[in-house]
């Protein structure tokens, strides 16, 4: 008897989409109501998961399990797609992007998600991610009478679907190596001697890259992020991420697991690499956004150095940096939200100078929001950075942990240029004042998080490092 | 030990900075009165601390320990003869800069209260903590708030200054989080007191040593990696000078006695010679590029290198002489480089100018704040009767039982300072005065005077009764070159 319960929460998601989708269609002007429905949704679905448990089990041949990681990255997924809505609602009527569409497409790809992390077979892992980057590219061009929008939608669909490709290329060859599509049978299959199947590694780790935006794979980023709105760079800056890193966990973990040093050898790079470009391409950065999407490109090399070692620890210390980034990002696109001058949204790093003249809460959260993204102790951006370093040098990869450090003080430079334009320049516009409370309230949590953070800075950590086991 | 008196010590101010936040009143007068009273409650417990300090107990005092991330670090703070000293310094310096700021600031008092005692938690956890990564993270986080003060409240150049400084001092640092965690790998710990126990292998201590050395000394900071000091000193408001002068550059000071040596040992037996010479380069060459400047605050910074040279040099001398010697230099350091900062801050605002050519004759405008700043001059040249006289000399004495050239060397060191320091009084203080500005000025009033003088008497106690000074940092000095030779003595019978 199949435990039918596991998939409850991608039924009960999928028949929410349907019935909000039918809602839309018959009702009119129905944006407010879909929109908070939606909301809603996601907090049931918060329940759904854990009641779920935390017992390790499979249904459909094995090919979808529910595990404590799938479990924990779907909670966090859901947490964050509910605060990224509720903050960005007053950014979407101003806007007029305020279709029915826009927040079922959002469920649709966070269905996507939800199937990616729970796959343990590489024909559902594809479908679910197709069905993630389907809704994603919509999304980035979801304000389609704006040239930048359709661009960024454009781009991103060609640049994913060749990566998709790829993916795919990898799956096959993985399939025709292995003789398996699961990913336990291909694990026991999969040996060092294999060199075909190693090729199919290099393929799927080039397509995973391509969704986490890690170098060499990353340039669609800074395009993508600067076009499309800024709810939805949001929505792209935290929420693929976060399925990525769990997906590339969960390769590594199990199919990959027994050639170990080969894929080492990759993420190093790619982690490398990351860190070093995010850094120094982000300084000559003019625009929020796509400081961010730098910014963003950084924080997955960090990420990526977690993976590196290979080690329970390590997937661990990953995980936690990814939790603490999306804090921070939530906070700093936050703020971005309440960058508008006369009803028009900016997104110039230079309109922010003098700020905390005029606005001084707000510049003290961006200070503190930027200070934790450089991982300046004693903010919480510091501790992710320390976990991801301890799991390294405990590895022994002296390298990987003294360029990651580097480059953390290359990148402080641009995060330090925004505290500067914000403290230390000439005040020159003044933003309108935003009663925006559900973008207020979550500044003031994510900031009080970032900065209490070292009061128990081993609790989040516990909690994750036991979920791995 | 039930009440967590050093746990209390470091927090206070950041009671008091959240309580100014908190204050609304216009002319920011709460906002005063509060910062007043927070060091001035936290500069009575620091001198209660000191007085209840045993001195003839060698281990670490007023120890508070918890478990501050499970199964690895702890909070643990506690402090020995020589990180007594140093937090009393740090409160009595913060209180002097409270008092001078509060006249001399006029753009956002509130924030730059609030940075400053933020700042003063930071640099008070420095001197307690006893756990690597608790340090690190004091350490580090000091950054943010003196970032703010110079890039906020800074002259012309000052975010070149500021980025400049949080830069250097980062980089230096990242190096050091690295050998923490290795540290913690390699011995399960980062308890200081455990570490000294367990002893790292020497194959690795020499790189360890290295990685602390390299946040230590962009911090102290020694040749070549001063160049942030003056900006950062010039570009700073007069509060700001103050406390990177007599504090911030005693963090590095105390952290070569209580990591460098303390944990590493054979490493810092081997690296005596790289010391030396960065010391030595320090003390002549920057005391040479003191007597080119024109810009008093630059003048001083550069001093203040060369000065940093001689505590360097006396640590790593590994005698009682040149470590007490270094020790007593930084505190005296602390208190007369401040008060130079102080008195260039009295000139400058009433002429805005830090030029020594604007100035000139200032003793027949301003007769009671030169008869001040000849003493504070006198002290930082070394004369015997100020607190200068002491450390310098110890230093030179320890140095002499070691390699006599070395000792030579510094001591052209201290006729420099002489040279630079008379030249600057000189210059400001006597001959004619030639800037019709200069005429007009008016003698240091109430609030100014009051913390010159009190400055000038430590100055001239510490110069004529350093007993105190040294009854408390003696023990643990002793006991901190007993196992420094002792790791040694046991090397070298190892090797026969």
């Amino acid at each position: 008897m199949q435990n039918i319960n596991l998939i409850f929460t991608e039924l009960y998601l999928f028949s929410g989409i349907c019935i909000l989708l039918m809602l839309g269609v018959y009702v009119k002007n129905s944006f407010n109501k879909i929109y908070n429905l939606s909301i809603l949704l996601l907090i049931g679905i918060i329940f759904v998961i854990y009641k779920n448990g935390l017992e390790k089990s499979g249904i459909f041949l094995d090919s979808f399990i529910s595990d404590p990681l799938s479990n924990f990255v779907k909670i966090l997924i859901a947490v964050s797609s509910i605060i990224i809505l509720f903050t960005s609602k007053q950014f979407i009527l101003d806007n007029k992007i305020s279709k029915f569409e826009y927040p079922i497409i959002i469920l649709l790809a966070i269905l996507g998600m939800f199937f990616t992390i729970s796959s343990n077979d590489i024909i559902l892992f594809y479908l679910g991610l197709e069905l993630q980057s389907l809704s994603l590219y919509v999304l980035a061009s979801i304000d389609r009478d704006n040239l930048k929008s359709s661009e960024s939608g454009i781009k991103y669909f060609v640049l994913s679907a060749l990566s998709s490709g790829l993916l795919l290329y990898g799956c096959s060859l993985l399939y025709g190596f292995t003789g398996s599509t699961n990913f336990e049978l291909i694990k026991n299959e999969l040996t060092v001697e294999n060199i075909g199947a190693i090729f199919a590694m290099v393929f799927i780790l080039v397509g995973l890259s391509f969704k986490v935006s890690a170098v060499p794979f990353h340039m669609w980023t800074p395009d993508v992020y600067e076009g499309s709105p800024t709810s939805i760079t949001n929505f792209f800056a935290v929420v693929p991420k976060v399925v990525g890193l769990a997906v590339i966990i969960r390769f590594m973990d199990v199919p990959f697991e027994n050639i170990l040093s080969d894929w080492q050898t990759i993420i190093i790079f790619i982690s490398v690499a990351s860190m070093i470009l995010g850094a120094v391409a982000a300084i000559r950065q003019t625009n929020i956004k796509r400081l961010m999407a730098y910014s963003s490109i950084g924080h997955i090399g960090y990420i990526l150095a977690g993976v590196a070692t290979g080690t329970t620890y390590g997937y661990s210390s990953s995980l936690l940096y990814m939790t603490i980034y999306v804090i921070m990002n939530i906070g700093a696109f936050s703020c971005i939200y309440l960058m508008r001058k006369d009803g028009v949204y900016t997104e110039k790093i230079s309109d922010l100078s003098g700020l905390s003249k005029k606005r001084p809460l707000l510049a003290v959260s961006f200070l503190i929001i930027f200070f934790s993204l450089a991982g300046i102790p004693p903010l919480g951006g510091f501790f992710a950075k320390f976990y991801v370093f301890l799991s390294v040098v405990e590895s022994k990869m002296y390298i990987l942990a003294i360029v990651g450090l580097m480059t953390t003080v290359i990148s402080a430079f641009y995060y330090l240029k925004v505290v500067k334009i914000i403290y230390f320049d000439e005040a020159k516009t003044t933003f309108d004042e935003l009663k925006n409370f559900p973008t207020n309230s979550t500044i003031f949590i994510s900031c009080l998080i970032l900065i209490s953070f070292f009061l128990y800075p081993s609790v989040l950590n516990n909690v994750i490092f036991n979920l791995l086991g | 030990m039930d009440f967590p008196i050093l746990s209390t010590i470091i927090f206070l101010p950041l009671v008091g900075a959240f309580f100014i936040l908190l204050s609304k009143s216009k002319d920011n007068k709460s906002a005063k009165y509060i910062s007043v009273f927070t060091t001035l409650i936290n500069l009575i417990l620091s001198l209660f601390l000191w007085y209840s300090f045993d001195n003839q107990i060698v281990e670490f005092q007023f120890v508070e320990e918890k478990v501050w991330i499970e199964n690895f670090f702890k909070y643990k703070l506690g402090i020995d003869g020589i990180s007594v000293l140093f937090i009393v310094l740090t409160s009595f310096i913060t209180q002097i800069c409270v008092i001078s700021c509060i006249n001399s600031i006029k753009l956002r008092i509130k924030e730059f209260l609030i940075a400053l005692l933020v700042l003063e938690t930071f640099m008070l956890g420095v001197f307690c903590s006893l756990d690597l990564l608790l340090f690190y993270l004091f350490f580090e986080a000091g950054l943010i708030p003196m970032f703010l003060i110079i890039g906020v409240w800074g002259g012309a150049r000052r975010v070149y200054s500021a980025f400049k400084f949080f830069l250097y001092t980062l980089l230096g640092s990242v190096l050091m989080l690295v050998a923490i965690i290795t540290i913690f790998w390699l011995t399960g710990s980062t308890d200081v007191t455990e570490i000294y126990q367990i002893k790292i292998p020497e194959q690795y201590q020499t790189i360890l040593w290295l990685a602390f050395f390299s946040s230590f000394a962009v911090k102290l900071p020694m040749w070549p990696v001063h160049t942030w000091l003056p900006d950062a000193h010039v570009e700073a408001p007069t509060a700001g000078s103050v406390i990177l002068a007599a504090i911030l550059l005693k963090m590095a000071g105390y952290g070569f006695l209580r990591f460098s040596i303390g944990m590493f040992p054979l490493a810092s037996e081997f690296f005596v010679p790289l010391v030396y010479v960065l010391s030595l380069i320090a003390i002549i060459y920057t005391s040479l590029i003191a007597l080119m400047q024109d810009d008093m605050k630059k003048l001083i910074a550069y001093s203040s290198v060369g000065h940093m040279g001689f505590v360097t040099l006396g640590v790593f001398t590994f005698t009682t002489q040149g470590i007490e010697g270094g020790i007593y230099q930084m505190i005296s350091h602390g208190l007369i480089s401040a008060a130079l900062f102080l008195c260039v801050g009295v000139l400058y605002d009433r002429m805005n100018s830090r030029m020594i050519n604007d100035y000139g004759g200032v003793v027949s405008i301003l007769p009671k704040f030169s008869l001040l700043f000849i003493i504070f001059v006198l002290g930082g040249l070394g004369l015997p009767g100020t607190s200068g006289f002491i450390g310098e000399f110890l230093v030179l004495l320890g140095a002499f039982k070691k390699n006599f050239l070395v000792a030579v060397i510094a001591s052209i060191g201290v006729v420099l300072a002489a040279a630079y320091m008379l030249w600057l009084a000189k210059k400001v203080i006597f001959g004619e005065v030639k800037n019709d500005k200069v005429k007009i000025l008016k003698d240091v009033n109430y609030s100014e005077g009051f913390v010159l003088s009190i400055l000038v008497i430590l100055t001239l106690f510490f110069g004529f009764y350093p007993e105190p000074i040294f009854n408390t940092i003696s023990p643990s000095v002793n006991n901190l070159i007993d196992v420094y030779q002792f790791e040694i003595n046991s090397k070298i019978s190892n090797i026969n």
